[in-house]
This record gives C-alpha cells, structure tokens and sequence, in this order.
C-alpha cells in the first residue's frame, strides 16, 4: 500500500503537463492515503472544536438576553431563548446613562477616528517617499515610543498640564496616533503608489499636497479603511482612559457604564420595588441584552474589517 | 530630475561626509517638499506632546512631586522613590503576579494559534475554512469591559452557566472569581479565546508565502499531510514563529491593566494585583505620583532590557529578530 501511493499521489486537481498523460492515463481523482484521510478526520474535529469554544459563548449570551430571567438563572436557558421577552433590552435602552454612554461613545468614535487618520495620513506619507531628508530619524523617533513609554502618571501630567482632564479631548488626542498603524499605512504608500505616478505629477507641476488628495488618496481608499475601522473599534472598545481622565459621569463612554453596571454592580436601573431576588435576576437579564447592544456596532463592521484582513492588506503590509 | 531616489538621501547612504550632505541634503529636500515638512509637523508635535514629554515626566520619580511646583520646582528625591518601592512587602508578591501571570500568557497563546493556522491550511473545503476563519477572528474586536462580563455571569456561582455545570457534576457551586487559585487560569483562557484567531491570521499569511516547490517535492518523496506539515509548514513559519515570540517575551511585564483590572476583586487581590494595577492605585487613588512614576520607570525599563535581550538571543540562535 504503502509503495503505491508514491505513484498515486498526483491527484486530480493538478494537471501533469507531460503529454502521455494528456490520454488514458489523465488521471482520475484519487483518494488519499488512509492515513492522510484519517489525519483529516481529526483536523475537522479540532477546527469544530476551535469553532464551538468560540461560538457557544457568543450564543449563550445573546440567547440569554432574549430570555425570562427565571430560565436563565435556573439554567434552563442553553442556545435558543426560553420564554422570550425583551424586557432586558426594554429597560437597557429606557435608561439614562446608557443611553448617555451610547451618545458619548459614538462621538468619541467618529471624532477619534476622524482625527487619527488624518493625522496617520499626515506622518505616514512623508515618511513613505524615499527622497524626504530625515524620513529614518523621524523613523526611528516614532517607533521608539513603542519600546519605551512615560507611563501612566507622566502622562497623565500631561493631559492635566494641558486643561484636558474631565473633557472629551481627553479621550481622543493622548492616543491619536498608532504607531503600527502608521507603519502599515507607510508601507502601503510605498508599495502601492508606484514612482511612476509621482514622477508624471511632478511633470505636470503638480505640488506634494496636490499629488497626496488627487492621487494618493484616492489609490489608498482600502487601506484608509481599514485603518479606520482599528482606530474607530479601538475608541469603542477603551475604557481605561476614560477611567483615567473623566470625573464627570455625563461625558463617559459606553464601556465605561458597562463596566459600573456589569462589573460593579452598581446603580442597576430600574429596580427599585422588585424584591432582592427577582432583582439579582433581572439585572442579570440586563446585562446579558447590555453585552449584546454595545457589541452590535462592532458586529456590523467586522466583516468588512475581516474582509480587508483576508485580502492580505494588513499582513503583507507587515511582511514588507 | 524628480523622483531622483537616493540623491538625497546622500546623508545617509554616504557616511562619510554625512554631515554636508546631510545639511545640504536637508535644505534641498526642504526646497522641493516644504509642504510635506508642514503636513509632519502635527502628527511630530504630537509623540513630542504625548509620547516624550511624558518620557521627561519620568524625572518625577527621582523627585518629591507636589502639585504647587510642579515637575520641574519639586525638590530632587534621588532614589528613595525606589527604595520606598523595592523595600516595600508589596514589591515581591507583585513582580512575581506580574511575571508568572504573563509569563502564562505567552506560553499559552503561542502554540495555540500555530495549531489553528496549521489545520486551517490544511482545509480544503472553503466554506468551513473562512467560517472557522471568521469566527474564531471576531472575539478580537470585543472589548475587555464584555469579555470579562461575559466570563463573571458565566462564572457566578448562583445564576451563571458554570455553576449549573459543576453542580450538575457533583462538585457543587464553585466560586470560580473569588478564589484567587483560578484568577490566572481565567485570565489566560479568556485570552487565548479572544486572540487566537486573530493572532493564526499572521500564521496563515506567513503559509501562504511557502515556496510551492517545497510541497512539490514533499509530494515526490510521498510525504503524508503529517510529515509535510512537520518538514515544510514549521520550518516555513519558524521565522514569524519567533518574531511573535520575541514581542510577546518582551512585553512580558507589560501586561495590560485593563484585564487584570475588571476580573480583580478584594477576594483576589493576592494573586490579581499586578504591577499595572498597583501602579494605577498608587497614583491616581493614593495620588502619589512620585511613586508611581518610579514603578512605572522600573517596569518600563525591565520591559525594555527584555525586549533587546530576547531578540538579541532568538537572533544569535535563529538569525531571525525584529531588527
């Protein structure tokens, strides 16, 4: 058996260009080795295992928020809701300061983003043209702040020498710029953006500010989106510096409420005459539908995010 | 001549009278791309802002910081702040939280994505890949506040999926968060869930770049799926394997507060307390910046001579480093 699959091993799926296999000896589609096949078995039951670690988490949680909070702390709540209800979500979105949070989060992350791309853009094209003088020192002065950073309290010195604190600059300029973003998006342009197309620009008189919106831009549409979408998830997922920065409960962003409400427990909304039990039940129904609502924004966008990840964009940015 | 690469860059490609050219360099680069000068200005004002004036800031802990004069007035301190911190009993049970809980980190979220990217390179079927692909992939963009809320209403012993499980079993309720013993065995696997996806991509990018002759001439041999994974997909990945590695060894005491900081509660405390946290609670609870800062200088600068000394030795082994 063993010897045969030496000569069998040519399956179907590739052609053998030498011509006396053009005719009767084509070759058919032939199975694997049984110990190939066998190995397969067990690679799709260690994917179908990676699969449903993943996957059973999210289900629980969303099947718990659409169900009677009775099932659901009793145990009887697995994957499909049980005596369906949407009070969890009802009282979620009647609530104040979750709804401030939601207001909050999305003007972090619009103006966030907003900022920190055209800032990324800023740095990141000068540095990706090999005739700019001081392109490695700039460099090297920029990747240096990954190796090594102030710290907490230096920075926050900062932020209070500049008037920041307990306003929402706080949240978008201390962390404004990426570093790895910019790293990507300098070799981006520089693989992207053939010489060619610069060289015929400056022919035509055309300025570097001129060349970068009418040219550069336009050709970058799918890294600006990608880079985008890092720094809009990432301004929606923090909520350290929030934590840090912000006193003032009106001006906190969503996970920053998530996190009083999930993980400390306090201030539930809404519960007031329920008795203490029922209400243990029903803050935790609230927090199931509280995890979904802030995590659906993010949901909406990963496939293009993924999509972008699987062209390779990101990764053979990093590889070059 | 535009687009004349490497004229001017003279400064650097020729050492030798590196500091004319430069200079000339400069101004000539100056003259044609004045306007990319400005555009960098901003985004350079900002890593001085936020990125080495808070590096200056760092003289704090070599001072007795108070508020009225400032960083610069405070009065010089030399090293006591970090006397005060390595005389401290809180110094060793914190280096040793810190080390052994990211040290578990990177162990455990190495291999894992490996094996996920191996056995999805060997899918063919594409339907199952890409589902498995974006499944696994989307916990990355969670955020930590849901993670761990999702892993404390699991997890709570009364109400969550876990305590019907181990009271199914026979092992009655198990407070899984409040017992110290499991706060790091918590904290990794919620780790490993939420990164291995994203972390196997790399992986996956680092297959598909395999020279195909190499599996053409594993095919010849009659190499299994086994062997050619053992003899050609490893050895093809080893290189971003230990990139990967490097990073994550470096930011060993780098660890994150954010995690550590929501799955922490006073019941443990004993094994949760990092220097990250620690750091936080000393300066913005306490407000004792002086001290902070010096943690904070310490941990960085532990951080720093990690880094260079791994990718120094993965180098010298490996011939594979970050630079």
């Amino acid at each position: 058996m063993v010897s045969s699959t030496l000569e069998e091993r040519p399956t179907g799926t590739r052609e053998r260009r030498a011509p006396k296999m053009a005719s009767g000896l084509r070759p058919t589609r032939i199975k694997d080795p049984v110990g190939d096949r066998v190995f397969m078995v067990g690679v799709y039951i260690l994917l179908t295992t990676f699969l449903l670690v993943v996957l059973l988490p999210l289900i629980y949680i969303v099947a718990s928020s659409f169900s009677d909070p009775q099932a659901v702390s009793s145990g009887q709540v697995t994957f499909w809701p049980i005596g369906f209800t949407l009070e969890g979500y009802q009282r979620a979105l009647s609530d104040n300061s979750i709804l401030t949070g939601f207001g909050n989060s999305l003007i972090y992350t619009v103006a966030g983003t907003a900022i920190s791309l055209v800032l990324t853009v800023a740095i990141a094209y000068p540095l990706s043209r090999a005739d700019f003088w001081g392109r490695r020192g700039i460099t090297v002065f920029v990747v240096f702040t990954m190796l090594f950073a102030g710290g907490i309290i230096p920075t926050y010195l900062v932020v209070q020498n500049l008037g920041m604190l307990d306003t929402r600059w706080a949240l978008i300029l201390p962390q404004a710029i990426g570093v790895w973003q910019v790293i990507i998006a300098v070799a981006f342009f520089r693989t992207s953006i053939p010489d060619e197309l610069y060289e015929a620009a400056q022919l035509d008189g055309a300025s570097d500010l001129r060349f970068l919106f009418s040219t550069v831009i336009p050709l970058s549409k799918p890294l600006l989106a990608v880079i985008a979408l890092m720094y809009g998830i990432y301004q929606w997922n923090s909520y350290f510096d929030a934590l840090l920065y912000l006193r003032d409960p009106s001006l906190y962003p969503l996970q920053l409420v998530l996190r009083n409400v999930l993980i400390l427990n306090q201030a539930a909304p809404g519960m007031d005459a329920a008795a203490a039990f029922e209400r243990q039940q029903l803050a935790s129904l609230l927090k199931y539908s509280l995890i979904v609502i802030s995590t659906v924004p993010v949901m909406l966008v990963y496939p293009f995010v993924a999509r972008f990840f699987n062209k390779g964009i990101l990764v053979g940015a990093v590889k070059g | 001549m535009p687009g004349g690469i490497g004229l001017d860059v003279g400064g650097v490609t020729r050492k030798i009278h590196s500091k004319e050219r430069g200079m000339r360099g400069l101004k000539r680069s100056w003259r044609r791309h004045w306007q990319l000068y400005l555009l960098i200005l901003v985004p350079l004002a900002y890593f001085i802002v936020f990125k080495y004036v808070p590096m200056a800031n760092t003289i704090i802990a070599f001072k007795d910081y108070n508020v009225v004069d400032g960083v610069w007035g405070s009065d010089w301190a030399g090293l006591k702040q970090f006397e005060r911190f390595f005389n401290n009993p809180v110094f060793w049970p914190l280096l040793r939280n810190t080390f052994l809980l990211s040290a578990y980190v990177v162990l455990a979220s190495f291999p894992i994505p490996i094996i996920l990217a191996l056995a999805l390179n060997e899918v063919r079927l594409k339907f199952f890949k890409s589902t498995v692909q974006m499944v696994t992939y989307a916990p990355y963009f969670i955020s930590t506040v849901v993670v761990v809320s999702m892993t404390i209403l699991f997890l709570s012993p009364r109400l969550g999926l876990a305590g019907h499980v181990t009271e199914f079993f026979g092992l009655g309720s198990i407070d899984f968060l409040s017992n110290p013993d499991y706060f790091r065995h918590i904290y990794v696997f919620t780790d490993v869930w939420q990164t291995m996806g994203y972390s196997a991509v790399i992986y996956l990018a680092a297959l598909a770049g395999i020279d195909p002759t190499l599996y053409e001439a594993a095919r010849v041999d009659g190499a299994s799926r086994w062997q050619k994974i053992v003899n050609v997909d490893i050895p093809g990945i080893l290189p971003t394997a230990m990139i990967v590695l490097v990073l994550g060894v470096g930011n060993v005491m780098a660890i994150g507060f954010e995690k550590a900081y929501l799955f922490q509660n006073s019941l443990n405390v004993s094994q949760s307390e990092i220097i990250a946290t620690y750091t936080y609670k000393v300066g913005l609870l306490s407000a004792d910046f002086s001290q902070a800062a010096a943690i904070g200088l310490f941990n960085g600068v532990i951080n720093l001579v990690l880094l260079l000394g791994v990718n120094a030795i993965v180098k010298r082994l490996t011939g594979n480093g970050l630079w």
